[in-house]
């Protein structure tokens, strides 16, 4: 694959080399979303198992429909499946898609005893939280990991991230939800309910009055009560999704971890791309490389532009070479575009030069199989 | 105001498409050119990406409204980037003249914990902003021909939108569930049309079905489907042959060396593959029997003029409607 200038006097990133390291368990691939992360993700999974010999899980979070059918992700049950159709040689795969009202229920039933879960599940606050909260899809990603990992089945664990407003959630959001259980308004909320109280402000002291007045009268007492309920019921669980959070941020920090950046080469996405390279060095997390996915390759790159649009300009006038026009055509929205693409890319070999990159080029169709899979493993190479 | 434009009939006009398919950009030319003629139009973000300033080359918005463009022939494009935290503070303010309590509540992580326990609320309180927009009036006038909501992605704008069924579970009384359902009022009147933007990709083309799906469940108002990024299917059904590629490039005056014309084959073929996907996904978009508009791809980047022209395409008169001049 012919790299972009820039890129071939840079490090390149050896895919395989990361793939077939015994110490490396985890590779994280994140991104912004439609950049082709879930692909990449699957793709990996396939080549560490069917190349490599390893073990693998993939944990994806969304994937395409027919993606998701060829690796057997017909259900939503939250266990990894073997993946069938793969030619493993001592290694396997399996794959999974991430539910994440399910994985925050079996948190909750990890850490309390079932009458206390039952009530949390019928807590409206809970319902909202956990299918929509915005970090909880993160949250419990970074949750189904560990999880993954603690069970030591697999050598390796590939993770898709979720497709965020930003790439970076996965990594806040887990401290933000734990930050928020254990803050002050809740404890604020919670302070009545330890005591037993029936209102839920009633041993709040008086210079809370003010704030308790302000508060009701907005919320309104029904919707107290019941986040009042909500947070008590979650006391006993506050130590334990803070140290998990913790526990999992540590994991990405270690030695066993390798991330993977996916972007296409276009502004928004290699903006992000950048962002997220500053990101995981200044959080000391091991940044393997950069997957520049969906590069145009240009297949005849011996024509030049000015040649082919002087040729279908010539061929335009004399008239009848339709069929050589417009095949010039596509070649000179192909150089375009892969110059773009270059000076695009430019922005972050610049501002990260020993990133180590590799490039994917573009697939023509959408892949849906496990052989397009093969295709783009074959393609880090 | 006046209704211009095939397809544009609202007042509020909601901008969806999942992430990547150019919904900022489709938002901001849709109301520059609801704009033209003198009207003014507001342009707002709702999830703290400040791509409308981006877009404009501009610092980062505040939670303010700004001229950011003015369209050909006068008008102007205002913009604001609506936070929820802001939008929070400035309802109490509104409602309850909180002052000090109102600062408290915030020290206290009050109104954190209100923008993030339950999305529902959050997004009561971003869609609040945005109707209070639409339904502004200054000397008697309104100050808004269009307001352009450049909204969540296509895997969020169902929830986003469907306010009341949220706020609902949360709150049953009291005056969270009062503005839900002055919200839910306008997002379900014909002042509303949601937009679907798309590529003729899979996966965007899949969650715009979803989407409309969801939209049509939920009795949201479906306006235009805009496929972005289009390029012309060129060599639909031609035979491409290295033979008669030669006698071509040797009658442009061009080398037929092998590694050219073999090249230049595969380039021809892996487009001609592209031309049959992206024709199955247009299939797949004419069958949601909605209005569709189809803008070109913008290999150079997004530029004043560009959004003009983006404009232009989205303003013209449907070719097959016959009383398309609709005022």
């Amino acid at each position: 694959m012919r790299a972009p200038h820039g890129l071939e006097n840079g490090p390149r990133l050896d895919v395989d080399a990361v793939l077939a390291n015994p110490e490396i368990r985890i590779v994280v691939c994140c991104g912004s979303g439609g950049v082709g992360k879930t692909t990449t993700a699957a793709a990996l999974a396939l080549r560490a198992a069917e190349e490599h010999g390893r073990r693998t899980v993939v944990l994806t979070i969304d994937p395409a429909r027919r993606l998701a059918q060829s690796l057997g992700l017909t259900e939503l049950d939250n266990t990894p499946r073997q993946v069938k159709g793969t030619h493993v040689d001592g290694g396997e795969l399996q794959a999974m898609m991430l539910d994440m009202k399910r994985t925050f229920d079996e948190v909750v039933l990890q850490h309390t005893d079932p009458k206390r879960a039952e009530e949390i599940f019928a807590n409206p606050f809970y319902q909202a939280m956990s299918s929509t909260f915005s970090g909880t899809q993160e949250y419990m990603a970074m949750e189904k990991l560990s999880q993954l990992r603690a069970r030591d089945e697999w050598d390796l664990i590939v993770v898709d991230t979720p497709p965020s407003r930003s790439a970076l959630d996965f990594l806040d959001a887990p401290a933000r939800l734990s930050r928020f259980l254990d803050g002050r308004m809740l404890r604020l909320l919670l302070a009545p309910a330890r005591a037993g109280g029936r209102s839920v402000f009633s041993l709040v002291s008086a210079s809370f009055g003010l704030f308790s007045r302000t508060v009701t009268k907005i919320l309104g007492t029904q919707l107290l009560s019941d986040l009042s309920g909500f947070v008590a019921a979650l006391d006993s669980m506050f130590g334990g999704f803070r140290e998990r959070a913790e526990q999992t941020y540590r994991v990405l920090q270690a030695r066993e971890t390798a991330f993977l950046v996916v972007a296409s080469p276009e502004p928004d996405a290699i903006r992000e791309a950048d962002y997220f390279a500053g990101r995981l060095a200044a959080e000391r997390m091991p940044l393997a490389g950069l997957v520049l996915n969906r590069l145009t390759t240009v297949e005849a790159p011996g024509l030049p532009a000015d040649d082919t649009e002087a040729a279908i300009e010539t061929l335009t006038e004399a008239g009848g070479q339709e069929v050589t026009v417009d095949v010039l055509r596509v070649h000179a929205d192909l150089l375009e575009r892969r110059a773009l693409q270059e000076r695009v890319s430019e922005r972050f070999l610049t501002a990260h030069p020993g990133v180590p990159v590799v490039t994917v080029a573009a697939q023509p169709a959408d892949v849906h199989d496990l052989d397009g899979l093969r295709a783009i493993g074959n393609a880090f190479i | 105001m006046t209704n211009r434009g095939y397809g544009w009939p609202a007042r509020l006009h909601v901008v969806t498409g999942k992430g990547g398919t150019g919904k900022t950009t489709v938002a901001a030319a849709l109301a520059l050119g609801l704009a033209r003629g003198g009207h003014r139009t507001l342009l707002i973000e709702v999830e703290a990406r400040q791509g409308i300033a981006q877009l404009f080359g501009l610092d980062p918005l505040p939670y303010q409204e700004r001229r950011v463009a003015t369209p050909r022939g006068g008008g102007e494009v205002r913009a604001l980037a609506v936070d929820a935290e802001a939008a929070l503070l400035e309802y109490l303010e509104l409602f309850y003249k909180l002052g000090i309590a109102g600062r408290a509540l915030r020290k206290v992580g009050a109104v954190d914990f209100a923008t993030t326990i339950a999305p529902g609320m959050r997004d009561v309180l971003l869609t609040g902003k945005v109707k209070e927009a639409v339904t502004r009036t200054a000397d008697g006038r309104r100050v808004y021909d269009a307001v352009v909501l450049d909204a969540p992605p296509t895997g969020r704008i169902g929830r986003f939108l469907n306010v009341t069924a949220e706020t609902a579970r949360l709150a049953k009384v009291g005056p969270i569930k009062t503005q839900s359902e002055g919200v839910a009022a306008i997002l379900r009147s014909p002042m509303t049309l949601v937009h679907v933007v798309t590529l003729l990709e899979e996966m965007p083309v899949q969650e715009t079905t979803d989407a409309i799906d969801e939209l049509t469940r939920l009795g949201l108002p479906i306006g235009t489907i805009i496929v972005n990024a289009t390029r012309p299917p060129l060599l639909e059904g031609a035979k491409v042959t290295q033979a008669e590629l030669r006698r071509g490039l040797t009658a442009a005056g061009l080398s037929t060396d092998r590694d050219t014309l073999a090249g230049l084959v595969t380039e021809a073929r892996a487009h001609q593959t592209r031309v049959a996907v992206e024709a199955s996904l247009r299939a797949e978009l004419l069958a949601l029997e909605r209005p569709i508009i189809e803008l070109p791809a913008w290999p150079g980047g997004i530029t004043p003029e560009s959004l003009e022209e983006l404009a232009d395409l989205l303003l013209a008169p449907a070719p097959t409607d016959e009383t398309s001049d609709v005022t």
